[in-house]
């Protein structure tokens, strides 16, 4: 039971991760916070890939002494990388955006950013 | 030279990245060397995009495994019959996609060279704008589901970064940051559903997921989470709110890339439909035919209504933009709908799907055409808004002539392209459904009466004094315009042939979903 529950918190966490990054972004009007919550959102995608990679008593495909040469595909550890990569690149273009915007009207509330609209 | 062939899909997507990191250190080198490298970069991809096409619409799907010892061993030895490189899968609607991508591409690098002449930053600019093509080429040409992930984000990034390039004021900051925001969240949950799939099927390879797919309610969550990111990003209505603000914010000639962009897009989603889910018999395609049915028969109208009354040209165009991703899907849905029942199939089935699938390059190229026209009228006049222009047909006659081919494209008027494949979508969809058939016609009509009211406001009328000063544009401009405009003469001219040539395979291409599993996992 105890075993059960320890291997489904990942995912549980997940779920709240998911549910805070969505509440965020729905509710939020200040957009650093907003792109808070994306950072959040892609925490909790990157924490359920390397949660589906999880193989129990599996061995890491290190070959320096290594047990035996049956070992786990690393591949969404490879995967997660890759996102984690991709995240930074879009956080930190969406962060100097913020800035472009504070810059220009003098505010970062959602609700005063609206020269665009019709 | 026959290796050379051989390497072709990963040369595609290898040239425009290498130009795209080159740029900037050419740009030390001068201005004349970074516009000879542009030049030299796009010849080069549309060349290799055209060249695999050609290959693939002659002799079939072209597979290219990275890192194998030949191009086409799909399946390592030892690795227990799962592909597990990455795989490019090029099959006759791919081909069609790149085609649209690489004509595209080198028309609106032309026209940048001219249009962006006088601004700064020119380094990044031209990178990013490779990078988008490299990204729009990747998702096209790409067998393996992360890799889509990642070309999506890729041009998603690189077109948040080009739509936001030129500050003024803020504004294309706020439309830029807008689809960033919007397709980062897509992103993630396309990155969500494929980490459900990978959880229990072992694979990220399209085929193979495919040919494993249990239909259970993880996969139709998985769906879910995979059709409306890219729904979206095709700009259908009720998820099209962000084109207009990002259409209208960037500059011309990247509003131009970022519809072949959506429409790559619309190319995911197609493939995530036949391809992934389209098992005939567990998969129920009624349902989803009728969901694209819906979607583009709402975007169609919508679409076109919001566009009537808009004042900024280029937002009134990005709004016909959403009308006519509604004609694709219209297509492409009515042919989906019917999918089960052979008869209907073979009688309207594969023409709506044609039609759609026609549409698609045409509108890239005849609202490529508009948005370039759009963008030579703001190079001279220096504003977007309808009611301030008049008068400039004699100034720039080249303008004038090119945007009158686009609207009677789009409008659907003989003998343009759009008329080749809107005559296909309303005999087949009126088979389907009469009504349909009449809201396309109406939606056609009333295209016809907003673009006429853009070319009499911007093009007739006595010349205004404050245009004193406008001539036609530069050469590179109008070359660019050229390469468009004679494509969507051709394609009107002599549809059938581009119909028996490229978009016939391409419907067969779509429908064959063991075709695309056997191409990578051998026959069954």
């Amino acid at each position: 039971m105890i075993t059960r529950l320890l291997l489904a918190m990942p995912f549980l966490t997940v779920a709240v991760l998911l549910l805070l990054a969505l509440g965020a972004l729905l509710f939020k009007r200040n957009l650093i916070k907003m792109l808070m919550g994306l950072s959040l959102m892609e925490s909790a995608v990157n924490l359920f890939l390397v949660a589906i990679g999880y193989r129990q008593d599996g061995i890491a495909p290190i070959f320096t002494n290594a047990p035996q040469t049956l070992m786990v595909l690393p591949t969404v550890q490879a995967l997660t990388l890759t996102a984690i990569v991709i995240g930074v690149a879009t956080s930190a273009m969406m962060l100097s955006f913020a800035m472009v915007i504070y810059k220009k009207y003098g505010t970062v509330d959602v609700r005063n950013i609206r020269k665009l609209n019709g | 030279m026959d290796s050379l062939a051989l390497h072709l899909p990963a040369l595609l997507v290898a040239i425009p990245l290498f130009t795209a990191f080159l740029i900037p250190l050419a740009g030390r080198a001068g201005g004349t060397v970074r516009s000879a490298l542009v030049i030299l970069g796009a010849a080069l991809t549309s060349l290799a995009g055209l060249a695999l096409a050609a290959r693939v619409f002659a002799g079939g799907t072209v597979l290219y495994v990275f890192g194998a010892a030949a191009p086409h061993a799909a399946i390592p030895m030892d690795s227990g019959g799962i592909p597990i490189r990455i795989i490019f899968q090029v099959d006759a609607l791919g081909a069609l996609m790149v085609v649209i991508a690489a004509l595209s591409s080198l028309a609106i690098t032309l026209y940048s060279l001219a249009a962006e002449s006088r601004q700064s930053g020119k380094d990044g600019f031209y990178s990013m704008l490779f990078l988008l093509v490299a990204g729009v080429l990747g998702m096209v040409s790409t067998g393996d589901l992360f890799n889509f992930f990642v070309f999506l984000e890729i041009s998603s990034l690189a077109g948040a970064a080009l739509v936001a390039y030129r500050i003024d004021q803020g504004e294309a900051v706020e439309g830029g940051l807008k689809y960033a925001l919007l397709s980062t969240v897509g992103a993630l949950s396309v990155l969500m559903a494929i980490g459900i799939l990978f959880a229990q099927y072992n694979a990220l390879n399209i085929a193979t997921v495919a040919s494993r797919l249990r239909f259970g309610a993880l996969d139709m969550i998985a769906l879910v989470l995979l059709a409306v990111p890219l729904a979206m990003k095709c700009g259908a209505v009720p998820m099209h709110f962000w084109t207009p603000d990002t259409y209208t914010t960037a500059p011309s000639s990247i509003t131009a890339l970022l519809v072949v962009s959506s429409q790559a897009s619309l190319y995911g989603l197609f493939r995530i439909l036949f391809t992934l889910y389209g098992d005939l018999l567990r998969f129920n395609w009624a349902v989803f035919g009728w969901f694209l049915v819906i979607l583009g028969a709402l975007s169609a109208f919508v679409g076109v209504t919001m566009a009537i009354p808009q004042k900024d040209v280029k937002r009134l165009m990005a709004y016909h933009a959403v009308s006519q991703t509604g004609y694709m899907l219209l297509g492409v849905g009515v042919g989906l709908a019917v999918f089960a029942d052979a008869g209907a199939l073979a009688a309207y089935g594969k023409t709506a799907m044609a039609g759609g699938l026609f549409h698609i390059i045409n509108h890239a190229m005849y609202k490529g055409l508009l948005f370039l026209t759009a963008g030579a009228v703001f190079y001279r006049t220096g504003t977007r808004n309808l009611n301030r222009l008049g008068g400039l047909g004699h100034a720039m006659p080249w303008t004038m002539v090119f945007f009158m081919i686009g609207a009677l494209a789009i409008a659907g008027i003989p003998p343009f392209n759009g008329f080749a494949s809107k005559l296909l979508i309303y005999e087949s969809v009126f088979r389907f459904s009469p009504f349909l058939a009449i809201l396309a016609m109406v939606v056609s009509i009333l295209t016809l009466a907003s673009f006429v009211k853009v070319f009499h406001s911007m093009f007739m009328g006595p010349p205004r004094a404050e245009f004193a000063g406008v001539r036609e544009v530069p050469a590179p401009m109008i070359a660019g315009m050229a390469i468009l405009a004679a494509f969507v003469i051709l394609a009107g001219l002599v549809p059938q042939a581009f119909v028996d040539r490229m978009i016939a395979p391409a419907v067969n291409a779509l429908v064959d979903r063991a075709g695309y599993i056997a191409a990578i996992l051998g026959g069954h």
